[in-house]
C-alpha cells in the first residue's frame, strides 16, 4: 500500500515537473530540439542503470556492514578479487561503449553545420551579435531586424552567425542547438520550427554589462504566405540599414527595442565579418575598397571561410 | 605620469554601500585580531613559528587557514548572487546592478577554485604527504614556504581589488575579446591576471617540490606500489599541475602582452584569435578539475579503509584508475566549447574521450563500495562526508557524461544545468573530500579531535543545502535559463530560484556549524586531546607519529614492507618503541626570505595593475635581490642532538594510553 502510494506520488510529481518544463529544452517545437531531447532521455536512462545501483549499494553496504552489528562476515585483509575487479571495469566499459556509439552517431546527425534534409530550400538569415542586441539580416529579402526573428514554420533556416565585438551564443532553446558568434568569423547553424509559435531566444554566452538584455522573440509564422506578408510590411519601413547606419547601431546599448529596416546595404554581413581582416589601424580605408571590387571581395570571402573555426569546408571539399 | 600611476582616490568605491560595509567589517576584524595578538604578546610567536616556518605541517595549517578565510569570502559572493537572483525575478532589477554583480560572479569562481579549493588541497597534502612516506620534511623546505606566500599574495591581491578599483567583470574564464582592453578597460582583468600568475607560480613550485619529495624521499622499503593511496593521488595531481599550470602561465602572459603592450594574440583586430585563448585556457582548466578532485579521491580511499577497518579494495586498480584519469584529463578540453563550431568528428572524439573518464571513475566508486563490503564501518563524521560524496558525486558524474554528448551539450551548454553539474562534482567531490580530510587529519595537525556533534550538524546542513541549492539549477537548465544573467523575467523560473536561495542559506548554516565546531573543539581541547597519535586506528605512517608530530616527524625513519605500514607495525608489535639511541637529525632553519620575496612581488603586481612603474621596478628587483641573497646564505640548517630526541620521544611514548589501539 505504502509502495503504491509512493509510486503515485512519484508519478504525479514527474508529471508536474515535466509540465513545469514549458518553454524549455524539454518542450521542443523543432526537429533538432526534439532529437536532442530524446538523446538526453536515452542517455540518462542508460546511465541510471549504473547510477541507481551504486547509490543503493552505497546506502545498503554502509548499513549492512556498520560496526554496531556483528553477524556479518568481517574480512579485514580481503582486498582483492579478480572476478569483482573484472566486473567493476567491465560494467562501466560496456555502458560507455554503448554511449560512445550513440554519441558518435548523434553528433554526426545533429551537427549544427549540417543542412536539414527533406524539408526543402533553406531560408537564410544572417545573425550579428552586437553590444548588446541581435541584428538579423535577411539577404534574400533585403530587410533586417533588431531583436526579432521571424521565419515560417516547417521551413528550415540556415543561420550565418558572426559578432561585431564580443563572443555571444545564438540560442533558441525550444528549437535546439546553439552556436557561438565570434568577431571576424562566420559560424553556422541550421534549425527548423515544426509548428508556429513565439519562442524565446537570447545570448547564452556572457558578453558584458548588457548581456542579460540580449533577448529576442523567434516567431514561426503558420505559413509561408504569412512570412511573405511580414516581409512586405517590413519593406514598407522607411528605415534603411546602410553601412553608416550600422556603425551607429553597433554602438553599445542595452535592452534595445525591436527595430525594422526596410532596406539593407548589399554585403553588409560580409563587411562585418571581414572588418577585422584589414591591416592594423587601417580599417576604414580598406572597407571601401572591398565594396568597390567585387572580385577581391570574393577572394577575401573564401579566406574567411577557411579561417572559420571548423574543418568543415575542407572536409567536404 | 603621476607618482601613483592610475591610482587615485576615485579608485576607492565609497559610493558602493555594500563595499563600504565590507571594508569596515574587514578593517574592524583586522584591528581586533591585531589587538588580541598584541595583548597576548603573540607577534613573535607568529613570526618565528609560523610566518617564517619551513615546517610542512605548519605550512599546511596556514594553507588551510587561508582556504577557510577564502571560503568565507567566496561563499559571501555566492549568497549575494543567489539573493540577487531570488529578488530580481519577474523583471525586477534586484539590488545588484550588472557592474557589481558581474564582478561578484567572476570573483566567486576565481576565489573558490584558485584560493579556496587549491590551498585546501595543498594544505592537506602538506600536512599529510611527507608523514605518509616517512619523510622528515619536503625536498625543498624553503621553496615550500615561498610557494605558500605566493599563493597568499594572490589572495591578497584579489582582496585588494575590493578596496582599490574593481575586479574583472568577465566571468572566471576571462575570455577575450571581452577581457581585452577594448571591452574591459578597467583594472579588473589586470587584478585577475596578476593574482592568478603569482598564485599559479606558487602552485607550480609546490608540485615540483612534492614530486621530488615523493620520488626521492620515501622511507626505505616503500616502493612506488607501496605508497599510501592519498600520496599516489597527490602525485598524479602534482604531475597534472607540472604539466598544465605552465599553459595557464603562458596564456595569461599572452593576454598581459595584449593588454599592456598592444600585442594581438587574442584581439579581434590584426589577426588575433580568441579561440586560441579558449583552447589554451581549458587545456589548463580541464586538468585543473582533476587536480582538485584526485586528492579528494585519495582522502576518501584513506577514510573508507580506515573506518571500515579493512585494507583498501583494489589498490592497484585505484592507482591505475587515477593515472588513467590524469592522462585522459588532458585530451578532453574541447568539451568546454562544443558550440564553437568544430566539425562533428572533432566534437564526437572529445565527447567520447570525456565519457571514457567515467570508466576509471566508476571503478573507483565500486572499489570504495567493496572496501566497505565485509568491513566494520564506523559511521563517524569523515565517513558521513565520504558516503555523502559517493551519492552526490555519482549524480554529478552522470550529468557530466550527459554534457559530454555534443548533441545534448548544444542545448545544455552554458545553462544552469552546467552550473549545477560542476558544483555537483566540485562541492560533492572535491570540497566534501577536503572537509572529510579536515576532520580526519585535524587531530594529527592540531593534537585534538573535532567535536563530533557539530561536525555531524555541519555535514547534514551541507548535504541537504547542496541538494536544495543545486537540484533546482538542473531544472532551470532544462527550462532554458542561461548562466550569468543579472535578472530574469520568466514566471516559470521564480519558484526554483527561490528554492535555490533557500539551499544557499542551509549551506550557510553548515559553514556556521563548522565555525562553531572549531570554537567548541578548541574550548574542549583537553577532553578531545589525542594522546595516542592514532585516534582512528589508522593504516599509514602519519599515525605513527605523535599528534601534532615532532618537528622532525620521525625519530628514526621507519622501514616499510606493506601499503598499510602502520597497521603492520601494530600487528607485529613494533609500534611505539623507544630506541636506546638516536642519530642526530638534520633539519632546515626557518627563513624570512619567502615572505619578503612574496611581499616584494605583490608590490610588483600591484604596481603593474595600477601602472606605477617605479614601484614595479622596485618590487621586481627587490624580489630578485632577496632571492640572490638567499642563494648565498649558508646558515640554512641545524642538527637536533640525540639526547634531545631521546627526551622528546620518551615523554611522548609514556604519555597516553598506547595499548588502546595497538
Amino acid at each position: 500500500m505504502l509502495i503504491r502510494n509512493l509510486c503515485n506520488i512519484a508519478l504525479a510529481s514527474t508529471v508536474l515537473a515535466l509540465s513545469g518544463c514549458k518553454g524549455g529544452i524539454l518542450d521542443p517545437k523543432g526537429q533538432i530540439g526534439i532529437d536532442e531531447k530524446n538523446l538526453i532521455i536515452i542517455a540518462t536512462v542508460l546511465m541510471l542503470l549504473v547510477v541507481v545501483p551504486v547509490i543503493v549499494m552505497t546506502l545498503y553496504f554502509a548499513w549492512k556492514y556498520r560496526d554496531t552489528q556483528n553477524q556479518e562476515i568481517y574480512a579485514p585483509k580481503w582486498a582483492h578479487s579478480n572476478k569483482i575487479e573484472a566486473a567493476v571495469w567491465a560494467v562501466p566499459i560496456v555502458i560507455v561503449i554503448i554511449l560512445g556509439v550513440i554519441t558518435w552517431e548523434s553528433t554526426q546527425e545533429l551537427d549544427p553545420y549540417k543542412p536539414i534534409e527533406g524539408k526543402g530550400e533553406h531560408l537564410t538569415v544572417e545573425v550579428v551579435s552586437l553590444n548588446w542586441k541581435w541584428l538579423f539580416i535577411y539577404p534574400e529579402q533585403g530587410i533586417a531586424t533588431v531583436n526579432e526573428l521571424v521565419f515560417p514554420a516547417n521551413v528550415p533556416v540556415e543561420y550565418k552567425i558572426t559578432s561585431e565585438s564580443t563572443m555571444n551564443s545564438f540560442f533558441i532553446p525550444q528549437l535546439g542547438s546553439q552556436i557561438y558568434s565570434m568577431a571576424g568569423m562566420e559560424t553556422k547553424l541550421h534549425l527548423i520550427a515544426n509548428e508556429p509559435g513565439t519562442f524565446k531566444g537570447f545570448s547564452a554566452n556572457y558578453s558584458g554589462a548588457g548581456f542579460t538584455g540580449m533577448k529576442f522573440n523567434a516567431i514561426a509564422t503558420p505559413t509561408q504566405a504569412d512570412f511573405d506578408k511580414w516581409v512586405t510590411s517590413v519593406k514598407a519601413n522607411a528605415n534603411n540599414l546602410t553601412h553608416a547606419n550600422y556603425v551607429e547601431l553597433a554602438k553599445a546599448s542595452e535592452n534595445n527595442p525591436v527595430a525594422y529596416y526596410g532596406k539593407v546595404d548589399d554585403g553588409l554581413f560580409h563587411t562585418i565579418v571581414m572588418k577585422y581582416m584589414q591591416a592594423h589601424g587601417d580599417m576604414n580605408k580598406k572597407h571601401h575598397a572591398m565594396g568597390e571590387h567585387g572580385q577581391m571581395s570574393k577572394k577575401h570571402h573564401e579566406m574567411a571561410e577557411h579561417s572559420m573555426p571548423s574543418s568543415h569546408s575542407q572536409g567536404e571539399e | 605620469m603621476s607618482f601613483l600611476g592610475n591610482l587615485s582616490l576615485d579608485a576607492i568605491p565609497f559610493h558602493e554601500p555594500i563595499l563600504v560595509f565590507t571594508m569596515s567589517v574587514i578593517a574592524i576584524a583586522g584591528l581586533i585580531i591585531a589587538g588580541l595578538i598584541t595583548k597576548y604578546k603573540k607577534w613573535g610567536v607568529l613570526w618565528r613559528d609560523w610566518i617564517t616556518s619551513v615546517d610542512h605541517k605548519r605550512l599546511g595549517v596556514m594553507y588551510i587557514l587561508l582556504a577557510l578565510i577564502m571560503l568565507f569570502r567566496g561563499f559571501s559572493d555566492a549568497i549575494m548572487m543567489r539573493a540577487q537572483l531570488a529578488l530580481a525575478t519577474s523583471g525586477a532589477p534586484g539590488y545588484l546592478p550588472p557592474e557589481h554583480y558581474d564582478q561578484i560572479f567572476t570573483a566567486h569562481g576565481v576565489i573558490m577554485i584558485i584560493f579556496m579549493a587549491m590551498p585546501f588541497m595543498i594544505g592537506l597534502m602538506n600536512i599529510v604527504l611527507p608523514l605518509q612516506i616517512g619523510a622528515r620534511d619536503v625536498a625543498f623546505p624553503f621553496l615550500n614556504n615561498l610557494s605558500f606566500w605566493f599563493t597568499a599574495s594572490g589572495a591578497i591581491l584579489i582582496n585588494l581589488s575590493l578596496v582599490f578599483g574593481e575586479f574583472a567583470k568577465t566571468g572566471w574564464v576571462a575570455y577575450p575579446p571581452l577581457s581585452e582592453l577594448t571591452f574591459s578597460p578597467g583594472v579588473g582583468v589586470d587584478y585577475y591576471i596578476w593574482a592568478l600568475q603569482i598564485s599559479g607560480l606558487g602552485t607550480l613550485l609546490t608540485a615540483v617540490n612534492f614530486l621530488v619529495t615523493v620520488f626521492k624521499m620515501r622511507a626505505p622499503g616503500m616502493t612506488l606500489m607501496k605508497m599510501p593511496i592519498f600520496t599516489w593521488a597527490c602525485t598524479w595531481a602534482n604531475i597534472l599541475i607540472a604539466a598544465s599550470f605552465p599553459i595557464l602561465t603562458a596564456v595569461l602572459a599572452m593576454l598581459t602582452l595584449d593588454r599592456y603592450l598592444d600585442f594581438h594574440f587574442f584581439t579581434n583586430a590584426a589577426g588575433g584569435n580568441a579561440m586560441m585563448y579558449i583552447n589554451l585556457f581549458w587545456a589548463w582548466g580541464h586538468p585543473e578539475v582533476y587536480i582538485l578532485v584526485l586528492p579528494a579521491f585519495g582522502i576518501f580511499s584513506e577514510i573508507i579503509s580506515t573506518f571500515a577497518g579493512k585494507r583498501l579494495f583494489g589498490y592497484k586498480s585505484m592507482v591505475y584508475a587515477s593515472g588513467a584519469i590524469s592522462i585522459l584529463g588532458f585530451i578532453v578540453w574541447l568539451h568546454h566549447f562544443f558550440t564553437m563550431g568544430s566539425s562533428a568528428n572533432v566534437n564526437a572524439f572529445f565527447g567520447v574521450m570525456t565519457m571514457v573518464i567515467a570508466v576509471p571513475t566508476g571503478v573507483k566508486l565500486f572499489n570504495w563500495l567493496f572496501t566497505i563490503y565485509r568491513g566494520r564501518l564506523r559511521i563517524s563524521v569523515p565517513v558521513l562526508w565520504t558516503l555523502g560524496f559517493m551519492i552526490t558525486f555519482t549524480v554529478g558524474g552522470m550529468t557530466g557524461v550527459l554534457l559530454a554528448i555534443p548533441g545534448a551539450d548544444y542545448v545544455l551548454h552554458n545553462s544552469l544545468f552546467l552550473i549545477a553539474h560542476f558544483h555537483n562534482t566540485i562541492i560533492g567531490g572535491a570540497v566534501f573530500g577536503y572537509l572529510a580530510g579536515f576532520v580526519f587529519w585535524f587531530p594529527k595537525a592540531m593534537g585534538f579531535k573535532l567535536n563530533e556533534k557539530w561536525g555531524k550538524a555541519s555535514f547534514w546542513c551541507w548535504i541537504i543545502g547542496f541538494f536544495v541549492a543545486f537540484m533546482p539549477l538542473y531544472v532551470l537548465g532544462f527550462l532554458g535559463m542561461t548562466r550569468r544573467l543579472n535578472h530574469t523575467n520568466n514566471p516559470d523560473w521564480n519558484i526554483w530560484l527561490y528554492i535555490a536561495a533557500g539551499g544557499a542559506v542551509i549551506i550557510m548554516f553548515g559553514i556556521i556549524s563548522q565555525a562553531i565546531q572549531l570554537f567548541v573543539s578548541f574550548r574542549d581541547r583537553e577532553a578531545l586531546d589525542d594522546t595516542t597519535g592514532d585516534p582512528w586506528n589508522g593504516h599509514t605512517l602519519e599515525w605513527a607519529t605523535s599528534s601534532p608530530p615532532q618537528v622532525y616527524n620521525f625519530a628514526t625513519i621507519p622501514h616499510v614492507d606493506d601499503i598499510d605500514a602502520w597497521t603492520e607495525a601494530k600487528e607485529k608489535g613494533q609500534a611505539y618503541q623507544t630506541k636506546a639511541s638516536y642519530s642526530p637529525i638534520h633539519m632546515p632553519k626557518n627563513t624570512s626570505a619567502g615572505v619578503f620575496m612574496a611581499a616584494s612581488l605583490t608590490a610588483f603586481c600591484f604596481a603593474m595593475i595600477w601602472h606605477i612603474w617605479w614601484l614595479a621596478v622596485v618590487g621586481l628587483v627587490g624580489a630578485i635581490a632577496i632571492f640572490i641573497k638567499r642563494c648565498y646564505t649558508n646558515d640554512v640548517d641545524y642538527y637536533i642532538q640525540p639526547d634531545e630526541i631521546a627526551r622528546t620521544e620518551a615523554a611522548y611514548n609514556s604519555s597516553g594510553n598506547k595499548e588502546l589501539n595497538a
